[in-house]
């Protein structure tokens, strides 16, 4: 696994108590992904992609194993660290959106890159014409509608310029065709500024659309 | 990253103004009426330490004039020709460029030792004090801005008060325009042998003995007691509106917080964030509850004087001043309030899990959880309480039994709706009604804190209602008997006593002298009055406890009766011996109930009595004759002797003053029993607009289901009025509780004397009734709101886009 990797897991290993006895979800999983690569990790319901996106994304952690984004391990940082890491490097798109209700699309999209310190409003605007939303930046998220949303989403995680985005099956609450566009805009952003895309899906037919496909069963990359 | 983190935590509360409306003006409310209580206290504890303080005249006794505000200065020249060592004192205000000051003419060369405490400052030098245009010692921060106006060297030092200024008496007489004139007379301690009797030395004046101002602390400190002991009580309210719009905010912002975790805020930060703005808030909050409490601090001021004067004698002045101390603590306590009532949503901020879903409903959820907690806390508080009654003395201990009594009530309050509303469940019949009864059981937990605080807020009105009622009663059944005659007359000298007393016995059918002395009894001040035996004190006297022929024994002098607060305090039964001064010793004869007097009093045969106190002013007269012939007797008395109008009584007068003092007295305790009750009325409105807000996915499908929205709106304003029904209900035996602790426990040590409680059905009815009416108000908003719910709104709950 090369040390100039963007993104390097090692040997993940996570479980969850259950009442027999501890539930292995992740069993020694390893992957890298390069600056500018898309990937898309499908698996069945419980296989364990939503859980090994959130330990790629700093968000939990693992049992055994190692996360390293831009070389830097993630396992060895305490909360303060990790955080860093995912307002500076990580764009995250949820399948719920997890808007802030009470700031309107414009401060929505700005907020990650104002926590990171990069808030640049041409770029935010670029964005918001891109995922055509420039009419819509008044609005506050409950006037929005579900694809609406998850453009905003889009658009905040990729105002700070992140490395890598991560994005948790962001077209499972959206029609197709809505969710066609939605993955088309994230794949051109994507490429445009040079991030790299982890993409959880359920669907085959997304996944065919990214450079590279895990696969995830019972806790193993198949 | 700490701007933008703060901006999306108050971005909510643009976006919610009704709830930081909720959350401001229930901690402004609870500071406002905590502070007003101790800008009262403050402001008459700073009344009796000026008093006190200023000449430390209280440890001397004085002699004031009978009437008016001054005596002729001929009358001090005459005492000191007549050998009393007196000295002269002028007292009044004057204003200097806007600023009001308490000039104090003094005599340094008659004065008492340590009199001022600038004593030394006067003594450095005394030639500058006495002679050309006079000294004037002021306070550092007045003596610049008094400058030359008063025509006098201005001296500072640190001993003056503020707003006082001391000179000597010629200067002051000039500067106030009173020549001739003196406000009182110092009575130095050691005086010569052989002096001619006072009052024939000094006629129309009155002797304050040294004890009585010192004791006006310790008379009132149980009025003020309570007083803050109801401020405390309403800031608890108040802080019950505070700890649900904070919990149900943090709850409408649980996925803010993951989401502002999950994109890169340290929790380190989100905790300071969150205390941050708890704090903003607390600032903001207090300055407008010190503002409000300053305000109901200014308008109750002058009952409380009234009753301070009225009840011990201690003047305090009716207008407010603002303390330095009294901000810092009201900000401090809107600050610790904050603290409190925050806490739970800070610890839950610093556990939240940041991968759990969002559940806003989880609060709910989890008060529904500790209802055993509660049932638990509750049984533990009462046993505490049940200790305190048992084994605990004194005042504090009371408090504890009061206050662990209410807490437990309150605690056990959701457990005992949660039974009732299961059991409505049980028997409800139709599939609405089961609905119905299961979604207010639902509510509880959200509405649960709210109705505690109008538990509290009832039963302290019950509590409060009960006793000043049961007072009442009692007070005037017992002035009825204490007040025997139909005419009380008071003559100005010992001789015009006797012609009085001749005048009056062939007019009426019983002469009966009230005659007394001041003096210490047990070390404390107590009055002890002598009586003649005659049957009207036979018949009446209110006796509570008594030795077999209490009144023959009375009459021999073998035997005193001592009033309730004496036997209380000093633990005196029927038949006990108690020590008199002039090492008099007798029995107690009995012990009769004496409300409303502060002190220890003793009643002895009268013979007696002048036997041992022959100086005793023998003036006052109360005369037993038709009620009819009243008015007739007082003129004719007034005619023949000239007495003046406060002189002579009559019984009706004496007791509508008697019943007005007692009525001003609990002014106070009214109106912030209303405020307390408004400010409950306020919680259960807060608490049911910020669950409305939470509750529309669990009506959208009620209404999908066939029911309109005006139904469901009428359904809401019913379950307000049932949850609030029930909450009375349960208020009443805990304000029973509340009343029985305050007559049998808190009065008797407060005060001395212990009062039986009567009940007033009539006025729990009318206070339930406005408590609903109170709660259907409350709830008529939301109802109002949901009723006119577009149906849109309704259907975004359950649109895939939501």
């Amino acid at each position: 696994m090369s040390d100039t990797a963007l993104l390097a897991v090692e040997g993940l290993e996570k479980s969850y108590p259950g009442d027999a006895g501890p539930v292995a979800v992740l069993r020694g999983i390893s992957f890298a992904m390069a600056n500018g690569e898309t990937v898309a990790l499908t698996g069945e319901s419980g296989s364990g992609k939503s859980t090994l996106l959130h330990i790629v994304g700093g968000l939990d952690t693992a049992d055994a194993g190692t996360v390293r984004i831009g070389g830097a391990d993630l396992g060895a940082m305490g909360d303060a660290g990790r955080a860093r890491v995912r307002r500076e490097r990580i764009g995250v798109v949820f399948q719920q959106f997890n808007l802030i209700p009470s700031l309107s699309a414009a401060d929505n999209i700005a907020f990650q890159a104002r926590l990171a310190g990069r808030h640049d409003p041409a770029w935010c605007a670029a964005l918001a014409a891109r995922l055509g939303l420039t009419d819509q930046l008044g609005k506050y998220p409950e006037q929005l509608s579900g694809g609406q949303q998850q453009r905003v989403a889009i658009g905040r995680a990729l105002a700070p310029r992140p490395g890598l985005i991560l994005a948790d099956e962001p077209t499972g609450n959206l029609d197709e065709a809505t969710g066609d566009a939605v993955l088309d805009l994230m794949l051109d952003l994507a490429a445009e500024t040079g991030a790299a895309l982890l993409l959880v899906t359920h669907s085959a037919r997304l996944a065919a659309r990214l450079g590279r496909r895990l696969h995830l069963e019972r806790g193993r990359l198949g | 990253m700490h701007a933008a983190g703060l901006a999306a935590l108050l971005s909510h509360w643009r976006r919610h103004p009704l709830q930081l409306a909720t959350l401001i003006l229930g901690l402004a409310l609870a500071t406002a009426l905590w502070s007003g209580v101790q800008a009262i206290n403050a402001e008459a504890r700073a009344s009796y330490d000026e008093a006190e303080a200023i000449l430390g005249e209280a440890r001397f006794g004085q002699l004031l004039p009978e009437e008016g505000d001054s005596l002729p200065q001929s009358r001090y020249v005459a005492l000191r020709r007549a050998g009393w060592l007196v000295s002269p004192v002028v007292e009044g205000r004057v204003e200097i460029v806007g600023v009001t000051l308490r000039l104090i003419g003094i005599d340094p060369l008659t004065m008492p030792t340590g009199l001022a405490p600038e004593g030394e400052a006067i003594a450095g030098d005394l030639p500058g004090f006495l002679t050309g245009p006079g000294m004037i010692l002021a306070n550092p921060a007045d003596a610049p801005r008094i400058g030359d106006r008063l025509k006098a060297r201005i001296v500072a030092s640190a001993g003056v008060p503020p707003g006082v200024a001391y000179t000597d008496i010629g200067v002051a007489q000039r500067l106030l325009s009173r020549d001739g004139e003196v406000s009182r007379l110092i009575l130095l301690p050691d005086q010569p042998r052989g002096l001619p009797d006072l009052s024939a030395a000094a006629p129309g004046l009155a002797l304050r003995t040294p004890e009585q101002g010192s004791d006006v602390s310790r008379l009132t400190g149980s009025f003020h007691l309570n007083l803050t002991a109801f401020g405390l009580l309403s800031f608890a309210v108040g802080l019950f509106i505070v700890h649900s719009a904070i919990g149900l905010a943090f709850e409408q912002r649980r996925p803010i917080f993951r989401t502002l975790r999950a994109l890169g805020l340290p929790l380190q930060s989100l905790v300071l964030l969150f205390a941050a703005e708890l704090t903003g808030f607390a600032l903001v909050a207090g300055a407008l509850g010190m503002a409000l409490g300053y305000a109901i601090a200014a308008a109750l001021l002058p009952d409380v004087a009234a009753t301070l004067s009225g009840l011990y004698g201690a003047e305090v002045a009716g207008t407010l001043s603002l303390r330095p101390a009294w901000w810092a603590a009201g900000m401090a306590i809107a600050l610790a309030g904050t603290a409190l009532a925050g806490a739970g949503a800070m610890l839950k901020v610093i556990r939240l899990p940041l991968l759990a879903p969002a559940q806003p409903r989880a609060w709910a959820r989890a008060s529904q959880e500790r209802l055993y907690l509660f049932a638990g806390g509750a049984a533990g508080l009462t046993l505490a309480a049940f200790a305190a009654w048992r084994y605990g003395e004194g005042l504090a201990a009371g408090f504890v039994l009061l206050g662990a009594l209410l807490i437990a009530a309150a605690l056990a309050l959701p457990v005992v709706l949660h039974l009732a509303l299961s059991f409505g469940q049980h028997r409800a019949r139709g599939a609405l009604a089961a609905w119905f009864w299961a979604d207010t059981r639902q509510q509880l937990p959200g509405l649960s804190l709210a109705l505690m605080a109008l538990l509290l807020a009832l039963a302290a009105n019950i509590g409060v209602g009960t006793m000043v009622a049961s007072f009442r009663l009692t007070f005037t059944g017992w002035l009825d008997q204490r007040l025997v005659s139909e005419l009380y007359a008071t003559a100005r000298t010992d001789a015009e006593g006797a012609r009085l007393r001749a005048f009056l016995e062939p007019r009426a059918d019983a002469v009966l002298p009230i005659w007394h002395v001041e003096a210490r009894v047990a070390r404390l001040p107590a009055e002890i009055y002598g009586v003649i035996d005659h049957a009207t004190y036979r018949e009446t006297w209110p006796m509570l406890a008594a030795l077999p022929g209490v009144w023959d024994r009375v009459a021999e002098g073998t035997g005193v009766l001592v009033n309730e607060q004496l036997a209380l305090r000093e633990g005196l039964a029927p038949g006990d011996p108690i020590a008199l001064p002039e090492g008099w010793r007798a029995d107690v004869a009995g012990i009769y109930s004496d409300y409303g007097n502060p002190i220890g009093q003793v009643v002895a045969g009268l013979p007696h009595l002048v036997a041992r106190f022959p100086e005793i002013e023998k003036r006052r007269f109360g005369a037993r004759i038709a009620p009819a012939d009243v008015p007739g007797l007082a003129r004719v008395l007034r005619d023949e002797f000239g007495l003046p109008a406060g002189n002579i009584v009559d019984r009706a007068t004496v007791k509508r003053f008697s019943l007005q003092v007692f009525e001003r007295t609990f002014t106070v305790t009214a109106a912030l029993n209303v405020l307390t009750l408004a400010i409950a009325g306020f919680a259960i409105l807060t608490s049911l607009l910020t669950l409305a807000t939470i509750r529309q996915p669990q009506l959208a499908p009620v209404w999908a289901l066939g029911l309109t929205r005006r139904r469901l709106a009428a359904l809401e304003l019913a379950r307000a009025l049932l949850l609030a029904a029930l909450t009375i209900v349960a208020a009443v035996p805990v304000g029973l509780a509340l009343a029985w602790v305050l007559l049998t426990v808190i009065n008797v040590e407060a005060f001395g004397w212990r009062l039986p409680m009567h009940l007033f059905p009539g006025d729990w009815l009318r206070l339930g009734l406005l408590s609903l009416l109170a709660a259907a108000l409350a709830a008529l908003w939301p109802a109002r709101r949901l009723a006119r719910t577009p149906p849109a709104d309704l259907l975004k709950l359950f649109a895939s886009e939501r």
